[in-house]
């Protein structure tokens, strides 16, 4: 081979494993990427049942149930609107209720979330980034900082 | 006092270090001697001045002197000594520090070891440390300064965050720091490289040490990192693919392409501008994890940074380094000269083949951790990109590089036999599909994926010992010349053979979790048993305890195997009260290298306490593959012929120099 060929081949090989990634990065991209909803998003996008996402707002305050067989529910909040969450297995440390979450898992057709993963993971303000946007949005947040001090932790189920 | 002394150091170090970027620069231009010679003891001098600011730090650390803002903020009085020290750098200022200081210790070892570089060469090298390092003296002087006093004392601390009063945490962030900013040197090289337009294989040889010493420490990093999540979050996972940790990633991957292509650039003489772009990728990379972590425009198990006037400054930092560093590279790398040629079956071929599905990897990465950003900043759409999309990505594209690894050592410079390669693996092919039938057999409609995980698993570790095992002629040859011609073989051979063989242990460790992990998660009372694959374990109480800075719950509990007492497990929960929080601490129990987990939730009205048991097969092969790795790392930087620096002839003639 001559180098200029020897040079085309090696070019070509790159970008046929450069297509073969991007590819992939598509493919995955298409089928395992979950969207963040607030309680509002889900009510006014009507987020059908059985699609998976991500919602996260505040615990309201009151609605944290433990049952038996490690169910957990509570409801989130954003202010405007509240979804009821049920979740089984051992919550992140932090779940506590007026304080902030993000929950993953699907809607059934009653609107009733089912959560197979609870996180828990915050900045200072005992918020996640996402929860903190949320709520800036529906006009509810609070900049004295009435969410203690600060802290992280994390938690979900696989 | 003190603190005062230790910013008036860093305003010093900040100054040598202005002289040292310019001065040395101005001197290769101009081929002035003692301007280039300005180089070496400036950033010796700028150490000194580094090391007295970050011992400054550590001082009011230690002694708890609660008027300096960072030391309030991260530690307190009760706290042991050791997470006091640790505190220093958990927190962001502090961990800033840790960045420059390490980064003058890489340019103090470069002025120390470097004697033997040419002239202009080191000059260029230092001074483009010196700008890197311009640049964060001045993004902590002006937006994290970490000798900010507190106008009125507080008497006691607000104690460092619970999760990161821990012995993995402490050393994690400094082990890291030496990765990223150890491949500053190898981004200083290539940069001077391009500014002088001159390039050859002795350069690949001085900075191939640097690379494999960042390297080195980057990946005992990332293991330290991965064994600290797994035992403090309380779940048992060891990797997240969370940003922070795709971080630290994509400078390993970009890092190992740099170890291979280096290589071929040193042996061969090829692939010089291809090494030139990864030398100055990596350090990017590197550059982008610290931007990632540092300027909280993510939300993460590290988040302990959130401002936005420190994320446009790094940012700065980002564009101007890698902008100007591609910039350069595009106007000078058209100039170097091409290098030697190879046919598409060859070593070389297969480093390249290494090369392109690294990259390929680090690519997806890149896009999976900066997609969710990017579509935020232009749409306001939030979205996670979780562990499917990097398993559908990574996986694929990790798989045809795992199954190339034995293959590399294989195959000759130059011109390859692939057939002729292929036959010395069919031993280790064949106790691969041994493997794979063995476990197909005894698993029995257990995951698919676990047979022909640990098949390519045991294929890569005998695969990565045929070259050993050819060149000493073990099980042919007897034991005394066997040993004879083990000695005599290159430790950089035996690095790849033990690192090529790491690879395959942190696979099987990495298939026998993810496939066979079980587990089991109930309420218990006291007296009441959980069980788990064979083992038996009895909550015997719930007792309090006092600990310094904490108070804690902990549980006692009985492990039994068949019957048979094992051990006595007692996971906790430690409430910090200073900062009102609540931490997990699991338990574990080694078993080989597989791990019982244990981790208490929480604890109902009726006393019951729920727990979450797993049995993880084979984990610890996670991080003993890390370390082994690390061990063929250091193997291969022992060879006389890769010491830092140019290496001499082993009898040097007294009358002649050292050839190159």
């Amino acid at each position: 081979m001559t180098r200029k060929q020897r040079r085309l081949a090696l070019i070509g090989s790159g970008l046929a494993v450069l297509g073969v990634a991007a590819a992939l990065v598509l493919y995955a991209l298409k089928d395992s990427i979950v969207f963040f909803n607030s309680p509002t998003d889900v009510v006014e996008k009507h987020v059908a049942p059985g699609a998976r996402i991500r919602l996260g707002g505040l615990v309201k305050p009151g609605t944290l149930v433990r049952g038996d067989n490690l169910l957990v529910r509570f409801e989130v909040t954003d202010g405007n609107n509240s979804i009821a969450v049920s979740y089984t297995g051992i919550p992140p440390d932090l779940l506590r209720e007026g304080q902030g979450v993000v929950t993953e898992g699907t809607l059934d057709a009653a609107g009733h979330f089912k959560a197979d993963s609870v996180l828990a993971k915050h900045d200072e303000n005992y918020m996640p980034k996402e929860v903190a946007d949320a709520l800036k949005k529906q006009g509810h947040w609070k900049t004295e900082g009435g969410y203690g001090l600060a802290g992280d932790s994390r938690g979900a189920k696989k | 006092m003190i603190p005062e002394l230790g910013h008036y150091a860093l305003v010093l170090a900040l100054a040598l270090a202005l002289i040292q970027a310019i001065v040395p620069l101005w001197g290769a231009q101009v081929n002035d001697a003692t301007l280039m010679r300005v180089a070496p003891s400036t950033a010796l001098a700028q150490f000194a001045f580094a090391a007295i600011s970050f011992g400054a730090l550590t001082a009011a650390y230690v002694g708890s002197d609660f008027s300096v803002l960072t030391v309030f903020e991260n530690s307190h009085s009760a706290m042991p000594l050791l997470y006091k020290f640790t505190s220093v750098w958990g927190n962001h200022e502090g961990s800033m520090l840790l960045w420059v200081l390490i980064l003058s210790v890489f340019g103090a070892l470069v002025a120390l070891f470097g004697t033997n570089l040419p002239d202009r060469l080191r000059a260029n090298v230092l001074a483009v440390q010196a700008w890197i390092a311009s640049a964060f003296y001045l993004f902590i002087l002006i937006t994290s300064n970490p000798f900010l006093r507190i106008a009125r004392a507080p008497a006691e601390g607000q104690d460092l965050n619970p999760i990161l009063q821990d012995i993995g945490l402490a050393v994690h962030p400094p082990l890291l720091y030496l990765g990223y900013v150890g491949f500053s040197i190898a981004f200083s090289f290539a940069i001077a490289a391009l500014i002088d337009g001159k390039i050859d294989a002795a350069w690949a040889r001085w900075v191939r040490p640097w690379v494999l010493t960042a390297w080195m420490f980057l990946t005992l990093g990332i293991a330290m990192g991965s064994y600290w999540a797994y035992y403090t979050l309380g779940w048992g996972g060891w990797w997240f693919w969370d940003p922070v940790e795709n971080a630290s990633l994509m400078p390993w991957i970009a890092g190992t392409a740099l170890l291979h292509s280096a290589v071929v650039m040193e042996k061969r003489n090829a692939l010089k501008v291809w090494t030139i772009l990864l030398a100055i990728l990596t350090f990017s990379l590197s550059l982008l994890g610290t931007f990632l972590v540092r300027s909280g425009v993510l939300t993460s198990v590290h988040s302990f940074a959130n401002d936005p006037a420190r994320g446009v400054f790094i940012l700065a930092i980002l564009v101007f380094f890698i902008g100007g560093a591609l910039a350069l590279f595009a106007w000078r790398a058209p100039s170097l000269k091409q290098g030697g040629l190879f046919a598409p079956i060859s070593r070389e071929g297969a480093l390249v083949f290494n090369n392109l599905f690294l990259t390929a990897a680090c690519a997806t990465v890149f896009v999976g951790t900066l997609y969710p950003l990017a579509l935020e900043a232009l749409t306001g759409e939030k979205i996670s990109v979780g562990a499917p999309y990097f398993n559908l990505t990574f996986g694929p594209l990790f798989v045809p590089l795992l199954v190339a690894i034995p293959f590399g050592p294989l195959l000759a410079w130059k011109r390859g036999d692939l057939l002729a390669a292929a036959q010395r693996l069919i031993a280790a092919a064949a106790l691969g599909l041994l493997a794979l039938a063995t476990v197909f057999a005894l698993q029995r409609g257990g995951p698919v994926l676990a047979p022909f995980g640990v098949g390519l698993a045991a294929y890569i570790m005998i695969g990565a010992l045929i070259d050993p095992i050819e060149r000493t002629g073990l099980f042919r040859a007897p034991f005394a010349t066997v040993w004879a011609r083990a000695r005599g073989m290159p430790r950089s051979a035996w690095g790849t053979a033990l690192a090529h063989f790491a690879a395959g242990m942190v696979l099987l460790g990495v298939i026998a979790e993810t496939q066979w992990n079980a587990e089991a998660i109930v309420s218990l009372k006291a007296g009441e048993t959980v069980a788990v694959r064979g083992y038996a374990l009895r909550l015997d109480g719930l007792v309090p305890r006092q600990g310094p800075n904490y108070r804690e719950l902990v549980a006692h509990f009985t492990v039994r195997e068949g019957g048979e007492f094992v051990d006595v497990l007692t996971p906790s929960k430690r409430t910090f009260p200073q900062r009102s929080m609540t931490t997990t601490e699991a338990a574990l129990l080694s078993r080989g290298a597989s791990q019982l987990y244990l981790s208490l939730g929480d604890v109902g009205d009726d006393g019951a306490v729920t727990v979450r048991l797993y049995h993880k097969p084979l984990v610890l092969m996670i991080w003993l593959g890390a370390i082994v790795m690390v061990l063929g790392g250091a193997l291969s930087l022992s060879d006389r012929r890769l010491r830092v620096g140019a290496p001499k002839p082993a009898r040097p003639k007294p009358t002649l120099q050292p050839a190159e």
